[in-house]
């Protein structure tokens, strides 16, 4: 214990000598996966060069995801004295320009800075904002995401300078019971898709008997579009095994294993990082901190199967058997790996853990709504303008969400995919829906593990429910056969209504059919696969019934159900249209209404998107191309 | 124990037993496909779900254990309504040449779909996804166009033969059965035991020797013990004609349930083969009595009638015995023959000629 104290002390100090007091200037580069995509790596290799260059010293502190990923690559400097300022969407030549401004002219360059994390004054002095102020992050909270973007998750030093271990010292201190209480207080729900409250599991596998049991963390993370748990591992690995190390002290486990997806190596190699690092501070290992628990961590990374985030498939997977989920009872608090009581938590539940551990149940209950305490991250992709990984209270609005978050979309808001894809699309009549796992429920969605897909008009509802039917049909593991045949008699349906041959029975078809995959299937997939066929079949019945009854597919995206035309009213003869159009189909001269030849258009979208006017509208096949009747399909 | 009501019934049960056997034991009936009361359950087809009160989804009775309090309706609106789907799910991918299928007549999933009342849908997957009669094994025919993947073959070859031949590979839609990892089943240690023949509810997996010669309600199903050893195991052999035409496993055996040999399912074949002796056959020396050359036409066999063949076995152990004495003789005596025989085999040698020289071939 006092070696533990020890480290923690070297750690503090050395976190207020190099980051907070530090004499030389601090840059902070985001380099996660999202940051890397960005391009944050060629930044770095500049951030180098410039800094050698210059001949200045520097301290280079990689940071996670701080979560406005549309802003990405993002650098930060903190210039010794200063607070830390933000640039956004930095490439090479930007970092250059800004290093040598704040380096060698002592110039913040507020023209390229976005935010600080400093005071109000220091925002009347410079004219820059703070950066939690800005339109995405204000409505925010950060108890999760609390280190990521702030401190170097491959070093454990920082996460013990932010009060790294203290939960996991406090539950030593105060026993298991101790945990559980808090846990129960807390209201913490899972935070893998289905709300089970963490207490009841918690409290199941410490009461199971037997003498070895087993934590497990769920970082599967199979929905597309979903990146919230490898991000929270990329950024602040600690964290999650910090939980994971309470998890295993109170239920009486001495191993705890991650399965994590072999696609998200980054996070693979943090976690073995920190895990290094757990060990070297004496919490891993035999009798850690000389009280008697021993606990060891295993990684194991899966090959990528959605259907292995479902828990039993996840522990069959993890025996080395086909990852197929089973029928449950018995669960796995009773019979898990290996036949032995297993705790299995999503990586977030478990990330939660060390905060109520060090403040309290009753503090946790102040963020959420009751039924529904805490926050959630979600990650927010598709048509919002911001897009990223965000931490909000359960009971925000959906609107909320998509609007202040998000920032609205360009063209006009159509649904919102929630809950992945298995959850359901909501539209905008739904958007003052509270994130709450039993409202979402009510709508036909569920909570999941917090994919957010923004859709605007540009978006086909039936392609788009293809899309998630064609995901749930590769991924459902095949086992029982409503899902099996069920995802299949779906997508050929929509299949059939994309190429303009579907009729109303299909409807009633998709309808049954998703009825009785919800009733009858075997896990959570066939279960909730249907979602968002059923969600949009109510919402938004009237683009099926379009084109079912009219052939005709508003949005322009399934080809051959419209034809595009040129409004002569919003069409100011750029001719960036003709340029783009691969098969010559627009012609025009400069200055005046261009025309588009139907016949000669492959319908590749290639106009619309580089027209400015928005003048190119997709109207159905039989429209004339009267004045008259386009501008009343205008309304 | 427990109390629960099954459609409004009231019964009181052991807790641990899932809904399906105490359904049974009341003489309810719940459909079921991919169980088998031989393996252990996976409740993966859906047929036998029921509505529990209180519950979100429905329940697979196979696999749900009974609770204090539990409601089951087995015979609800709901509980019919995704029967019927469940089995409109199957059929829409299921070829519809039950008119030449050899399993017509005892295959499981046409039962329910006549219990049920399915017609085959117009929506879904028809045709021949894979080829048929796709393994080279000479005694098992395979055609999954026909599977619908309950896998009770997976598990009879795992859980009874022990061999683990077949698996599952693919996911989704695109699952299929295969043997090994997508090999033949020989190459994957198939022993051609046929248990997973036995099993398959469909004509997925049926019998590649007798393939086309009659379906059930053409044969006569004679119940009779294995000869080949002396493990007794019973099956029924299929008699078309007055000829065995296939041998199918008889659930009620004591001895082996349904599972069988290669020998005992598959070594029929003799019983009417052309070349079997029906009749005793001796060297022509010994019956005409000519001096022994050591080639030629006095070794040929001659078909005699039992009381000359008899007749000159017993003058030659007698000569044998007189002049060697009794213990330079020896018999053996065979599995194919009844203890009753066997017995009087051995009564021959102690007591008549005098010997202990007593073998068998099945000294298992
Ligand atoms: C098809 C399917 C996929 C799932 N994928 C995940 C996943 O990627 N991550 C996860 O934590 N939970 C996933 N779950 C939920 C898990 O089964 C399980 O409920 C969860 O890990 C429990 O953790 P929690 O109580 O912390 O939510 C999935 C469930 C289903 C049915
Ligand atoms: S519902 Fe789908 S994924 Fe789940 S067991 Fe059935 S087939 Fe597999
Ligand atoms: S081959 Fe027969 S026993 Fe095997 S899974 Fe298919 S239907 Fe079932």
């Amino acid at each position: 214990m006092n070696r533990f104290n020890s480290y923690r002390e070297e750690a503090l100090q050395k976190w207020d000598s190099q980051m907070v007091h530090s004499e030389i200037p601090v840059i902070y580069l985001g380099t996660a996966s999202c940051g890397i995509a960005a391009g944050a790596l060629d930044v770095l290799g500049t951030i180098q060069q410039t800094l050698t260059e210059l001949g200045q010293p520097a301290r280079i502190v990689q940071v996670g995801c701080i979560g406005p990923c549309y802003l990405e690559p993002i650098m930060d400097i903190a210039m010794p004295g200063g607070p830390r300022v933000s640039y956004t969407n930095v490439t090479p030549q930007k970092a250059k320009r800004i290093l040598q401004a704040n380096l060698t002219e002592g110039d913040l360059a507020p023209k390229m800075a976005k935010g600080h994390f400093g005071d109000e004054a220091f925002s009347s002095k410079t004219g820059i904002p703070k950066f939690f102020d800005l339109p995405m992050l204000k409505p925010q909270v950060r108890v999760i995401l609390k280190n990521c973007g702030f401190i170097d998750p491959e070093d454990g030093d920082h996460y013990l300078a932010q009060d790294g271990y203290a939960g996991f010292l406090k539950v030593l201190e105060a026993g298991p019971q101790y945990a559980l209480e808090a846990l129960k207080e807390s209201g913490l729900r899972g935070r893998g898709g289905a709300g089970f409250p963490a207490f009841k599991k918690w409290e199941l596998a410490r009461s199971a008997a037997g003498e070895q049991k087993y934590v497990v963390c769920n970082a599967d993370e199979g929905d597309p579009g979903a990146f919230m748990n490898r991000a929270l591992i990329e950024s602040d690995p600690h964290a999650v095994l910090e939980g994971l190390l309470i998890a295993g002290y109170t239920v009486g486990a001495s191993q705890g294993i991650i399965y994590v997806r072999a696609e998200y190596p980054l996070a693979v190699k943090r976690l073995r990082k920190a895990i290094g690092q757990m060990r070297s501070y004496g919490l891993l290992g035999d009798d850690i901190l000389g009280s008697g628990f021993s606990f060891d961590i295993n990684i194991k990374e899966g090959a990528g199967a959605f259907v292995c985030g479902e828990e039993t498939a996840l522990i069959a997977s993890l025996e080395g058997k086909r990852g197929m989920p089973r029928p449950r009872p018995p669960f796995p608090s009773d019979s898990g790996y290996n036949g032995c009581p297993t705790l299995i938590n999503n990586t977030e539940t478990f990330g939660t853990v060390p905060a109520i551990m060090r403040n309290g149940g009753e503090w946790y209950q102040q963020f959420g709504v009751p039924g529904n305490y805490g926050t959630k991250t979600f990650s927010l992709v598709g048509k919002v303008k911001h897009t990223g990984l965000i931490e909000v209270p359960l009971g925000t609005s959906l609107r909320q969400v998509v609007e202040e978050v998000g920032g609205g979309t360009e063209l006009p808001f159509k649904a919102v995919q929630t809950g992945g894809p298995l959850g359901g699309c909501l539209g905008a009549s739904q958007l003052d829906t509270p994130i709450t796992y039993e409202a979402m429920r009510d709508q036909g969605s569920i909570m999941g593990s917090g994919g957010l897909i923004v859709m605007d008009e540009s978006t086909c509802i039936v392609d788009m429910a293809r899309y998630f039917i064609g995901f749930a049909l590769r991924e459902s593991c095949g086992n029982c056969t409503p899902c099996r045949i069920g995802t299949r008699v779906l997508i050929d349906r929509l299949e059939k209504i994309i190429r303009g041959e579907g009729e109303p029975h299909d409807l009633e078809v998709m309808r049954k059919a998703a009825d009785t995959m919800v009733k009858t299937s075997l896990c959570g997939l066939g279960q909730a696969a249907s979602n968002p066929v059923t969600s949009s079949l109510n919402f938004f019945a009237a683009e099926y019934e379009s084109h079912v009854h009219d052939h005709y597919c508003q949005a322009g995206v399934c080809k051959g159900l419209f034809q595009y035309v040129i409004l002569a009213e919003r069409c100011n003869g750029c001719g960036l249209c003709v340029k783009v159009c691969p098969a010559n189909a627009i012609a025009g001269k400069l200055r005046e209404t261009h025309t588009l030849d139907a016949n000669l258009c492959t319908q590749c979208h290639a106009c619309v998107e580089v027209c400015t006017k928005q003048a190119i509208l997709s109207l159905p096949l039989s429209a004339e191309q009267d004045h008259l009747l386009l501008s009343e399909a205008l309304q | 124990m427990v109390n629960i009501t099954i459609d409004g019934q009231c019964i009181e049960t052991e807790a641990g037993k899932t809904i399906l056997q105490v359904a049974k034991e009341n003489g309810i009936q719940i459909p079921t496909l991919c169980y088998h009361k031989d393996l252990s359950p996976t409740g993966n087809c859906r047929m036998c779900v029921v509505e529990v009160k209180g519950g979100r989804f429905l329940q697979a009775a196979c696999v749900t254990q009974v609770w204090e309090g539990m409601e089951i309706s087995t015979v609800s609106e709901r509980v019919m309504k995704d029967r019927k789907l469940t089995l409109e799910f199957m059929l829409a991918n299921h070829p519809l040449d039950c008119l030449t299928c050899d399993v017509g007549g005892e295959c499981e999933l046409q039962d329910l779909a006549y219990d049920y009342r399915v017609e085959v849908p117009s929506w879904g997957a028809k045709g021949t996804r894979y080829p048929v009669d796709s393994d080279p094994n000479p005694f098992v025919r395979v055609d999954f166009n026909k599977c619908i993947l309950c896998r009770r073959c997976v598990q009879a070859c795992a859980e009874i033969q022990v061999r683990d031949v077949w698996g599952v590979a693919k996911r989704g839609f695109e699952e299929q059965i295969v043997a090994g990892a997508g090999t033949t089943m020989l190459e994957a240690r198939c022993e051609s035991c046929g248990q997973c023949v036995a099993y398959c509810p469909t004509g997925a997996l049926s019998n590649k020797m007798n393939y086309g010669t009659a379906r059930a309600h053409q044969v006569k199903k004679v119940t009779t013990t294995c000869s080949y050893c002396g493990v007794g195991c019973q099956f029924d052999l299929l008699v078309k004609n007055d000829k065995v035409i296939g041998v199918s496993s008889n659930p009620d055996a004591p001895v082996n349930g349904m599972a069988l040999c290669v020998k005992g399912r598959y070594g029929y074949d003799y019983i009417h083969h052309h070349d079997r002796l029906l009749k005793p056959r001796v060297r022509r020396y010994l019956l005409e009595g000519v001096k022994k050359e050591r080639t030629g036409s006095p070794w040929d066999w001659v078909e005699t009638e039992w009381d000359t063949a008899l007749d000159i076995v017993a003058k030659k152990f007698k000569e044998t015995r007189d002049a060697t004495g009794a213990d330079t003789l020896g018999f053996l005596t065979s599995a194919k023959c009844l203890n009753e025989e066997n017995y009087l085999m051995n009564k021959l040698a102690r007591q008549v000629i005098g010997t202990n020289n007593i073998d068998h071939c099945a000294r298992l």
